[in-house]
């Protein structure tokens, strides 16, 4: 069953940012030029922080304004990056309302969440955890992304 | 290093001229690693024999490290300058977002020279330095509100850090800060008011890049070990529950809790003021610096009631560690906790370093109290043991200035002292207010050796501690052997800019590895001979501006009042010091 990254309670982040420096360091660099997760603080570090996560939407939107088909639904929700099809348009970072589609600007890239977990592992304070994706959601995404999407 | 490292790249701001080039200076990280090692080298090029904190040759110096940005805790930023408070080396280290900010905009070390002729701030990334009037925000008074419209006029990319000066700092207070990302700071011995000199309001950096690393496997295996240690290890376990708070009720047992100017040592409104209490009581949130999982920084909620309208209040957030409690609670007498607040909250907004304007406030406090001073100096108020609303009209008046006595006083205790008398109770260490513990001899001798006046340098009170738990004494050589031993290694993690919160889990194996991986093959014996020329670096500074260890003025009030190890006698001191001077 596909699972996906989830939020479990963002009251708990600290800032620390170990999630983005584990998601950019799982190739074995050091930095933050690729990452698909972030944390900012929500207006000053006085009101917390909002943590940026792709919530792998059934019917992406991503995906949809994609010129070049280079982002293909992924089983469950969310999509995967077909690197050699990307002209770096950016139509895709600027399609997702919660800016989870972040750019790797060495690459000039989209930074596309895989939803391996390597980031939970690293969160200290329980803020991020795997879950399994429901299977009529599945069904759901399935459906909608049907092999060959609408574009817009 | 490896040859791609951005780490070698050096900015140099120039201020007069609104210009900025951009340096590549391997050799400069592989014999100065980075924080204080390099930082210490660019002050001795930049700084001439001589110069007035004040004036436009003042540098300023900030560098990062090579191990931020691929490691935990490797999250601080030091800052090199001359010192307006003591004349004489300015080393200060702050977290929050600097480092990394620094690090992801390519740089490992900025140098700003010269100053503007009108109020400026910076806006900086890997590549660009814009020049930005900040006449409009001159004068603002409220250090919280600069970082806010900062934060808004600057776009940017990536992880970004926002330094501000307070009021304090244009002002010339000797003592003021630079606030990094709100509750983290630059926060002794004045960088404040080097930028306030300057007329540089603030800076904005930040980035997004990859970081290099020797081995992609030998990288992610250090990594989880530093990780867990980070996390699971007994010797964070401090920091990350109560924070640094939860000192204050072992000092106060064991009867090293300065209190009312040190006139006690233990402090009967403890236990209002301790970790435990304002964990229980007021602990709103907690907050790490960037690539920092402890989250030592701990933020208490604290609602105020508007006096005149029912049904109308405000909360802060105000942050609180050891030192400010010591400075603002136990040394002040005061056990109104949200007075305590308050007046921390208010060195925030003015942008003073909390422990010298707390130290300072205590001094005038027994001024007050001898007939010293009087209202005709305060000009009317009441400087009296734990009177908050007292203390923050004083706190405004230091930076304000209005008359002679809060102009001494903005220069700190010593100053203040040298021109109404109380010297024996100014409790400061070369220049500089002390912190708060009174453990023994060890812990004096530790700010008076130590090359920042810290207890941060050297940790004298950790042989204090070690000895009255073994029931061993103190010999002047043994004290004066442990504290350069520990100043040191301490120059190796703050040349690598790692916080000293983690000085326990970065052994030197661990720095080695981690350093290999960062492409530095160094060897154990490396890090020694490094950690003893740094040091030996920062004290030719200081001679050269005049520091003299046998010269150091020894509070009379340390010697008074009794530490659990007993009352420090003068000529252990004396005989300390001169063992301290030969091993250095």
């Amino acid at each position: 069953m596909a699972k996906r990254l989830a939020l479990l309670d963002k009251e708990r982040c600290v800032g620390c940012q170990s999630c983005m420096f584990a998601c950019a360091r799982r190739p074995g660099v050091g930095g933050l030029a690729s990452t698909s997760i972030w944390v900012r603080s929500a207006g000053g570090i006085r009101k917390g922080f909002v943590v940026i996560v792709c919530r792998a939407c059934p019917d992406p939107p991503c995906s949809r304004v994609c010129p070049t088909d280079a982002l293909p639904l992924r089983p469950g929700g969310g999509v995967r990056l077909k690197s050699e099809l990307c002209i770096g348009c950016r139509n895709c970072a600027e399609a997702c309302p919660y800016g989870a589609v972040l750019w790797d600007g060495e690459q000039n890239k989209p930074e596309i969440c895989i939803h391996c977990g390597y980031c939970v592992s690293y969160c200290p304070y329980d803020v991020l955890s795997m879950e399994e994706i429901a299977s009529d959601r599945m069904a759901e995404g399935a459906s909608v992304g049907g092999g060959t999407h609408a574009r817009q | 290093m490896l040859d791609n490292d951005p780490l070698a790249r050096v900015l140099y701001v120039d201020l007069t001229r609104r210009s900025f080039s951009i340096k590549t200076r391997p050799e400069l990280f592989e014999a100065g690693l980075g924080g204080t090692g390099v930082g210490i080298r660019l002050l001795e090029e930049e700084c001439a024999p001589g110069t007035d904190p004040y004036a436009p040759g003042n540098p300023i110096v900030l560098a990062v490290g090579p191990l931020t940005g691929l490691y935990p805790l490797a999250s601080k930023t030091v800052a090199m300058f001359k010192s307006p408070h003591t004349g004489n080396l300015g080393e200060s280290h702050a977290g929050g977002r600097s480092a990394i900010a620094i690090r992801m905009a390519g740089y490992g070390a900025i140098v700003i020279r010269g100053a503007s002729s009108s109020p400026v701030y910076l806006a900086m990334d890997g590549s660009q330095v814009h020049f930005r009037d900040a006449s409009a925000l001159w004068g603002t008074h409220n250090a919280y509100t600069v970082g806010t419209v900062l934060r808004e006029r600057e776009s940017g990319a990536g992880v970004r850090s926002i330094m501000r000066i307070g009021r304090a700092g244009e002002m010339g207070v000797s003592y003021a800060s630079v606030i990094s990302e709100t509750y983290r700071h630059f926060g002794r011995l004045g960088l404040g008011a080097v930028f306030g000199s300057k007329k540089l309001k603030g800076l904005v950096i930040g980035g997004h890049r990859s970081l290099p690393v020797a081995d992609r496997r030998a990288y992610r295996k250090v990594y989880d070990v530093l990780f867990k240690a980070a996390t699971q290890s007994p010797v964070m376990k401090k920091y990350h529950e109560l924070g640094t708070a939860m000192n204050i009720l072992p000092m106060n047992a064991m009867g090293a809790l300065p209190t009312r100017n040190l006139q006690e040592r233990s402090f009967e409104g403890a236990e209002a003021i301790c970790g435990e209490t304002l964990a229980e009581q007021y602990l709103g949130r907690r907050v790490a610096c960037a690539h920092c999982q402890v989250a030592c920084v701990h933020l208490a909620a604290v609602r105020y009631p508007y006096p005149k309208e029912p049904y109308f209040y405000k909360t802060s957030m105000i942050g609180y560690d050891h030192e400010p409690i010591f400075a603002i609670g136990s040394l002040l007498g005061g056990t109104d906790v949200k007075g305590m607040f308050q007046l921390i909250d208010e060195a925030e907004i003015q942008g003073v370093d909390v422990m010298s304007m707390g130290v300072t406030l205590a001094w005038a406090t027994e001024a007050f109290e001898r007939g010293l001073i009087s209202t005709n100096e305060t000009d009317g108020l009441e400087l009296k043991w734990g009177n908050y609303p007292a203390y923050l009209e004083a706190a405004g008046r230091i930076v304000s200035q209005p008359n002679d006595f809060y102009r001494a006083i903005a220069r700190g205790a010593e100053h203040a002292a040298a021109l109404y008398g109380g010297a024996d109770f100014a409790l400061t260490f070369g220049g500089n207010e002390m912190p708060g513990y009174h453990t023994g001899p060890g812990c004096h001798l530790g700010y008076l050796t130590g090359a920042r006046h810290s207890h941060l340098d050297s940790a004298g009170y950790s042989l204090d501690q070690k000895a009255g738990a073994k029931g061993e004494a103190l010999t002047p050589e043994g004290v004066a052997t442990g504290l350069v031993e520990e100043e040191r290694w301490r120059q190796v993690l703050t040349s690598l800019v790692i916080c000293l919160f983690a000085r326990g889990m970065y052994a030197p194996d661990v720095v080695l590895q981690a350093l290999a991986t960062a492409g530095f093959e160094w060897s154990a014996d490396d890090l020694t001979r490094f950690g003893a020329e740094v040091l030996h670096r920062k004290y030719a500074f200081k001679q050269r501006e005049g520091f003299d260890l046998s010269a150091l003025r020894i509070p009379g009030r340390i010697l008074e009042t009794p530490t659990p190890l007993g009352k420090i006698d003068e000529e252990f001191m004396r005989q300390s010091i001169q063992a301290y001077s030969r091993a250095v």
